[in-house]
């Protein structure tokens, strides 16, 4: 069977994200005043085949942790769908 | 000392590096292809800095896993001398070779300049011949050299003597001021528990030549040659 993964990145809240600041400070200046704490992650998507929904889902968080973040500094969610 | 350098695709650095460890330190040199599997018996095995796979994904993280890198890691697990510069450095962080991470620079700029650096301990390949708490002139040339690791691997990094740079001013104070990129307690460079790996943002190839009026960064290859040849 073949699945979709929809995977998001996110840096870790507790470190300073320097592009999210920056985003942040333009939509200030655009007039976007009510707006605050933009933080800027990845999303990735990837289709794989499969024998079960299970197995797609241990498939991608092995992948997520084995390359796609990097715990130190990043968090991730993902979620996993049958592509039709 | 024959020493490998490892040339990723988009490495730019590699000819610097070999350069100065053949023709100013006077050593033997083996290039070495990211697809290789051979490290040709070397005494000592470098990153260079550049861009390895476009930094993709994260600077280094597809670089440490090509071919090359997993017997590097062997390489450097049996004890092996592994020293990365700049994106070197990325790449041995994300192979777990050492603590913490490199982050997007606090000012969210490319940053390429002279900067100062000061040694915090002798006691390792890459500062042995430096005197520490002077101040070195080293540039960088960085978008991502925010060094980051938790308060815990701080603590190990100070217990076990691993912190061997940190950026400074021109007289060695180290302070906020000095710190191009934000990285935690100004750290630009630092080595793995058992003191064979070792990391650090500056480029010291870029000034080991007396020709170019910077050559602060011969310290630190003048240093390995001492440490390996006790």
């Amino acid at each position: 069977m073949k699945f979709l993964a929809q995977i998001d990145v996110m840096p870790l809240k507790a470190l300073l994200d320097p592009q999210g600041k920056a985003v942040t400070r333009s939509l200030h200046t655009i007039g976007f005043s009510a707006m605050d704490n933009v933080r800027i992650g990845k999303h990735i998507s990837i289709e794989l085949e499969a024998n079960s929904l299970e197995e797609a889902n241990m498939q991608v968080e092995e992948a997520c942790k084995k390359m796609l973040i990097n715990p130190i500094m990043e968090g991730f969610e993902f979620s996993v769908k049958p592509l039709h | 000392m024959k020493f490998g350098v490892v040339i990723f695709p988009g490495s730019n650095c590699d000819e610097d590096m070999i350069f100065v460890l053949k023709e100013i330190m006077g050593q033997e040199v083996v290039r070495l292809w990211h697809k290789d599997e051979d490290l040709h018996d070397v005494d000592g095995i470098i990153l260079p800095g550049g861009f390895s796979y476009g930094d993709y994904l994260r600077s280094g993280a597809l670089a440490r896993f090509s071919p090359i890198m997993e017997k590097v890691i062997k390489y450097a697990h049996n004890g092996g001398f592994v020293f990365g510069v700049c994106n070197g450095f990325q790449i041995l962080c994300e192979a777990g070779l050492l603590p913490g991470a490199l982050l997007h620079n606090d000012t969210q700029k490319f940053i390429c300049k002279n900067v100062y650096i000061t040694a915090d301990n002798d006691e390792s390949a890459i500062t042995s011949e430096i005197i520490t708490s002077e101040a070195l002139k080293i540039p960088i040339a960085h978008g991502e050299g925010r060094y980051y690791a938790d308060s815990k691997t701080l603590q190990e990094l100070h217990a076990n003597r691993q912190i061997l740079f940190r950026y400074c001013d021109e007289k060695g104070h180290i302070n906020a001021d000095a710190n191009p990129n934000g990285s935690v307690q100004n750290i630009a460079g630092i080595c793995n528990k058992n003191r064979n790996v070792y990391g650090m943002m500056p480029h010291p190839e870029r000034a080991s030549d007396l020709e170019l009026r910077n050559s602060d960064g011969k310290l630190i290859f003048d240093s390995i040659l001492s440490w390996y040849n006790q």
